[in-house]
């Protein structure tokens, strides 16, 4: 059998979920939290370019392009917080993050 | 076409599971390299849709730099990653839960995209997009890059410059009791606040 575009977006959906699902049970580990949401950004990534792959137009992968700068930015953004976060209280237990509460 | 196939469930399979890896193993270590692992393979399904420039920038950019990024923090940060497991057993069955839901009604939405949408879609991957025959996949790129999209192009160097500075502005940290060059002060210094007259008496001193 020929593996059409429903094959791509059915692995970029399961994906998907799995970030979703590392998001939910990873509560208290950011670390890991990110690299679901890499893993997310990865699936929209998979979406994009199997749909700019079918329809023959190139756009698609612009676009991705664009969600890979937007995702290493994030990843950089996010790291340097934690790594401030992790110095200015000694663990990176995020539940308890209450220091800007008034 | 059976070897393309062969290939796509290969690594599409490779690409899930080291995905299930990353948010289930214990140490954060190895779920760095697993996310390496599953990135890799997600190339491998960019190089079978014809998108061989992202394939390489997808390696490029994430296994080498954002992933190796990640490794640093992991391993800079000295933390007992035992206690941060602790809710996993909890929170399983509701993300399981939603998760499996949410992974149902994609799967079902778009594949009845695909195969039933108003979208006419092709047989076969197209690499080159609808630039014709005998162009590469980086040659349609950069021809659509550099033209239609140039200012988006220009927004997404501002986003990583912005993203730069905001990291070793984060990072930063002035440690209190280091001797360093302020070059301001040595620009504003004249003669007068250099120098100093003084007539010493005999057999006394200066100070």
């Amino acid at each position: 059998m020929s593996i059409g575009l429903a094959h791509y977006l059915a692995v970029a959906a399961i994906l998907f979920t799995i970030g979703v699902f590392g998001i939910f049970v990873n509560r208290k580990n950011i670390i890991v939290i990110l690299m679901s949401v890499e893993l997310i950004l990865l699936a929209v990534n998979i979406n994009l370019v199997a749909f700019s792959a079918y329809l023959g137009n190139v756009t698609g992968q612009i676009f991705a392009m664009l969600v890979l700068t937007v995702a290493a930015a994030e990843a950089a953004v996010g790291l340097a917080i934690l790594v401030t976060f992790f110095r200015n209280r000694g663990d990176i237990a995020v539940d308890d993050a209450s220091m800007m509460k008034g | 076409m059976a070897l393309q196939a062969i290939a796509f469930y290969l690594m599409a399979a490779a690409t899930i599971a080291s995905a299930i890896a990353v948010v289930s193993s214990r140490n954060p270590v190895h779920s760095v390299l697993f996310l390496i692992a599953s990135f890799f393979s997600a190339a491998g399904l960019f190089v079978l849709l014809g998108a061989e420039f992202l394939a390489m920038l997808l390696v490029v950019v994430y296994v080498g730099a954002v992933a190796v990024l990640f490794l640093f923090v992991v391993m800079m940060l000295d933390v007992d990653f035992a206690e941060l497991r602790q809710g996993f057993a909890r929170y399983m069955p509701l993300g399981g839960l939603i998760a499996g839901g949410l992974a149902i009604e994609m799967v079902v939405v778009s594949t009845t995209v695909a195969t039933h949408g108003a979208a006419r879609l092709s047989e076969a991957p197209m690499a080159s997009g609808s630039s014709g025959p005998g162009v590469t996949n980086a040659e349609a790129i950069g021809g659509v890059l550099y033209t239609d999209y140039v200012y988006l192009f220009q927004a997404a160097g501002m986003v990583l410059l912005v993203a730069m500075i905001g990291a070793i502005v984060l990072t930063l940290r002035h440690k209190p009791g280091v001797k360093r060059q302020v070059i301001m002060d040595q620009v504003l210094r004249t003669p007068e606040s250099g120098m100093r007259m003084v007539s010493p008496k005999p057999g006394e001193g200066i100070d």
